[in-house]
């Protein structure tokens, strides 16, 4: 009798603990890009090669990070909106007006470092504007930046015309090499990346500004009434925003070292959603994971190279994209999981 | 008012059980033709839901419902309406976008040729505003007029020909004087018409002004009925109250003098237009001060303006002898005010972060956001909360939304505690909270003002008042109306303040 009772709560503890792994955020993102990489091996086995080729490291494994880098910044910007409670929809006009920015002050023969600093200045003022919007005028988030992302490639079109818009390339050794140069074996974008990385971090949880963010999100009125300055903080969430997708801009424009606002970054605000979305986040704010919105970059980037390396017609990658999210996502709905569970349990039965 | 043998309305035994909560426990209510009944009660006493039962709103579980002498089945406000029930409910269910006319005929537009025929349906709303005598632009949205005329609107469209009873869900409980006079015209003359009248509302003054009988409930029982002539309000306010909890509990105080400690908090003609009256307040160190009223009198209202949460438009206020600059509860909790809100869902915890992030909140916030307090040291105050106020949680990093009610207020007080207030002002501070915890914040509230801390407890819980404070400031109708101190704090004196002078 004893010997049975201990049996049975030891392997009710060992459920409990499996049920613990399965509920923790981390493990479903993980499985999915798990999944998707083994998908990656079947069909390519030198999928996890990595070589050196001219100095650098080549490989999926690089390739995908390397192009998840400016979906990534601008999606670790969109996650401290999210956890306001908001929503920014303008990220990708911003990657726009920048780049349009950047063309535009090459031309005039500025520095470039100093023109780094404008493009990174340009998606400061448009935070200030989307942060004003929905701070200052209590605009609904998702009207607030709409806004600007409808306005924004054309404001860009209109930057290309200051300087005739006739040739909008330029080459930039500072930019390029911070875009697609490396430093050692290692891409520069990724050190960028997590140099920016560690900056946020730092902002958000060295400093109180992440509580803050997360308590306004959570429960606006009892942050205000533990005196908390609730619309400062939504503010300083859409400033945030804009420098991130602004640095993401730089990589953006340097890459193809043009300015192409009616195209560039078209629809990265969706990308940079879905990311902050797989990593765990609730669009009813509250919470900001900042790691695990890298996971959701990664999650979108490896479907998409999986897509191209499978084969399968680039027209397709829209509609599998669409597939694996709603996947992701179900396995991340308890609801959906404790239905499966009491269907399965039926079955048995 | 005609006493007849078969009153208009006339529901007998009527109960409804909620899960967990007996809503209405056999409740009798008669209302006959020509009269305007007050159902009075504090919240939770079951008005709200008598009323839906009447309206169809809700199924009774037990009970009949006479309507002019015969039986008669009410299921849905369709059927009410239609059987000549009208109402009014307290959140005015209208659309202030749309005209005047959209809202007057939203549920039968009249038509023609199957399509809304608006030149008819302007008349129908002409006529329907012209029963209670308002010319106005039925054009116009509804939104473009005063609170007073929404409400007339949304009594004229609960009117109908053949309307026999109509009822009315805290209608003035937005309005002014003048406004508030103007309805009652109104329903002087719906009672001349021969309209049984249900008048619901917080507002003593007015019960004596409009009814002519009252109903009192309490926890879901009918406790009285009669006529308002033979019901002093020293009565009525005793029947709503209630009297079982009589065995006064223990008092706590007599703790040292404190009249002649330093003056902490100073509040001069503090008011609100039509929110709150100005008032004048002082709080000592170590002094606990109770605001007393019934419910809508201004307890929070008091409580928040001196917190910032509501500004002021009139008054000044003091802390520490310095005139406080701005009002706003970042620069309160900076000035050392503390606030745990009366309705800790809404404004109290913030239910995805943890238990830690919470307590650790409001001496963030005074520190500021670049003075980071360490994570051992977070873990340091929510360890020693925890245990200091018995807070039951598995551990400090479980979601605050997750734990129970009582633990959620606990949580909010600790938040509080820890920002190290002069002035803490407590808005229901043991609203929802079992004995055991109750005696123990009580107990905590004691020491804490006998460490010199300026208390400000807002309760509906005269008992509770009586045990815990110094002094207690009664309010009525947003006003603040006297101050009783020491010995003389019981509930009898209280309950007769609150009633007034027409006692």
């Amino acid at each position: 009798m004893s010997q049975a009772q201990t049996t049975s709560t030891r392997s009710s503890s060992l459920g409990a603990t499996l049920g613990a792994i399965g509920r923790h955020r981390v493990v479903w993102p993980l499985a999915a890009l798990a999944l998707l990489f083994i998908v990656d091996f079947i069909i390519s086995p030198s999928f996890f090669n990595i070589r050196i080729v001219e100095g650098r490291l080549f490989g999926s494994l690089i390739d995908i990070p390397y192009r998840a880098a400016p979906t990534a910044l601008v999606a670790l910007g969109m996650a401290v909106v999210i956890g306001t409670k908001g929503i920014d929809l303008s990220v990708g006009s911003i990657v726009a007006i920048g780049g349009a920015v950047i063309t535009w002050r090459i031309h005039a023969g500025d520095p470039h470092l100093l023109i780094l600093f404008i493009a990174l200045a340009v998606g400061l003022l448009c935070g200030l504007w989307n942060g004003f919007l929905v701070a200052a005028l209590d605009i609904q988030p998702i009207i607030a930046t709409l806004i600007l992302m409808v306005s924004g490639r054309g404001i860009g079109l209109m930057i290309n015309l200051l300087y005739g818009g006739t040739d909008p390339s330029f080459t930039s050794p500072l930019l390029q090499g911070l875009s697609t140069g490396h430093i050692g074996y290692i891409p520069t974008r990724l050190l960028v990346f997590v140099f920016i990385f560690a900056l946020l971090w730092t902002l958000l949880r060295r400093t109180a500004l992440g509580l803050f963010l997360e308590s306004v999100g959570g429960n606006t009125a009892a942050a205000y009434l533990t005196g908390i300055n609730a619309r400062m903080v939504i503010f300083s969430a859409y400033v945030i925003s804009g420098l991130m997708a602004s640095s993401a801009g730089v990589i953006l424009t340097a890459d193809t070292h043009t300015s192409d606002p009616i195209s560039v970054a078209l629809n990265i605000e969706l990308d940079a959603i879905l990311a902050v979305v797989i990593g765990g986040a609730s669009l009813g704010g509250g919470r900001i994971y900042l790691g695990m919105t890298i996971l959701g970059a990664l999650v979108i980037q490896s479907l998409t190279t999986t897509i191209l390396t499978s084969g399968m017609p680039p027209e397709y990658n829209l509609v599998v994209k669409a597939v694996v999210v709603v996947v992701v996502l179900l396995l991340q709905s308890s609801n959906f999981r404790s239905l499966t569970l009491s269907i399965l349990a039926r079955r048995k039965r | 008012m005609t006493e007849t043998a078969t009153a208009r309305i006339e529901m007998r035994g009527v109960s409804k059980i909620f899960p967990g909560v007996r809503a209405l426990d056999h409740v009798d209510l008669r209302l006959e033709a020509g009269e305007v009944h007050a159902l009075m009660g504090e919240n939770g006493a079951g008005k709200s839901t008598l009323i839906k039962v009447l309206t169809g709103a809700v199924r009774r579980d037990e009970g009949e419902i006479q309507l002019d002498g015969k039986v008669v089945e009410i299921g849905t406000p369709g059927e009410a309406r239609a059987l000549g029930i009208g109402t009014v409910y307290q959140e005015v269910n209208l659309i202030p976008t749309m005209s005047v006319t959209k809202n007057l005929t939203l549920t039968r537009q009249p038509r023609k040729f199957g399509m809304v025929n608006w030149r008819e349906a302007r008349e129908v709303a002409k006529a329907r505003l012209k029963r209670l005598n308002i010319n106005i632009d039925v054009e116009r949205p509804l939104g473009s007029y005063s609170v007073a005329i929404q409400q007339l609107v949304a009594i004229a469209r609960a009117l109908d020909d053949d309307t026999r009873a109509l009822v009315l869900d805290e209608p003035t409980a937005s309005l002014d004087a003048n406004e508030t006079a103007m309805l009652f015209n109104i329903i002087r003359d719906l009672k001349a018409r021969g309209l049984a009248i249900v008048f619901i509302t917080h507002f003593i003054d007015q019960v004596y002004q409009i009814s002519d009988r009252v109903s009192v409930l309490r926890n879901g029982r009918l406790v009285g009925t009669g006529k308002i002539a033979d019901t002093p309000p020293l009565k009525l306010i005793s029947m709503m109250i209630g009297r079982e909890l009589e065995k006064t509990a223990l008092r706590l105080v007599g703790n040292a003098k404190t009249s002649d400690a330093p003056v902490v908090l100073e509040a001069e003609g503090l008011g609100k237009r039509v929110t709150m009256q100005p008032f004048n307040l002082k709080l000592r160190a170590g002094e606990a001060v109770g605001l007393s009223g019934l419910l809508g009198s201004g307890r929070t209202e008091v409580a928040k303006l001196i917190f910032g949460a509501l500004k002021p438009d009139t008054g000044r206020l003091e802390l520490g002898g310095a005139p406080m600059h701005g009002s706003s509860p970042g620069a309160s909790v900076r000035a050392g005010i503390a606030f745990c809100p009366e309705d800790r869902k809404a404004e109290g915890v913030v239910g995805e972060l943890t238990v830690r992030e919470n307590i650790v909140l409001a001496l963030q916030s005074k520190r500021g956001w670049l003075n980071r307090l360490s994570r051992s040291e977070q873990e340091r105050l929510a360890a020693e909360m925890i245990k200091a106020l018995g807070i039951a949680t598995p551990d400090a990093e479980k979601p605050v939304g997750q734990l129970s009610g009582g633990n959620q207020q606990k949580v909010i007080l600790a938040r509080s505690l820890v920002a190290g207030p002069r002035v803490l002002i407590l808005d229901e501070p043991t609203r929802g909270i079992d004995v055991g915890a109750h005696a123990e914040i009580v107990t905590l509230i004691r020491k804490l003002c006998g460490q010199g801390l300026a208390l400000l407890v807002a309760s509906s819980e005269l008992d509770e008042l009586v045990a815990v404070s110094d002094r207690v400031a009664v309010l009525r109708d947003r006003q603040m109306i006297g101050e009783i101190s020491g010995a003389d704090i019981t509930r009898d004196n209280i309950v007769h303040m609150i009633a007034g002078a027409k006692s």
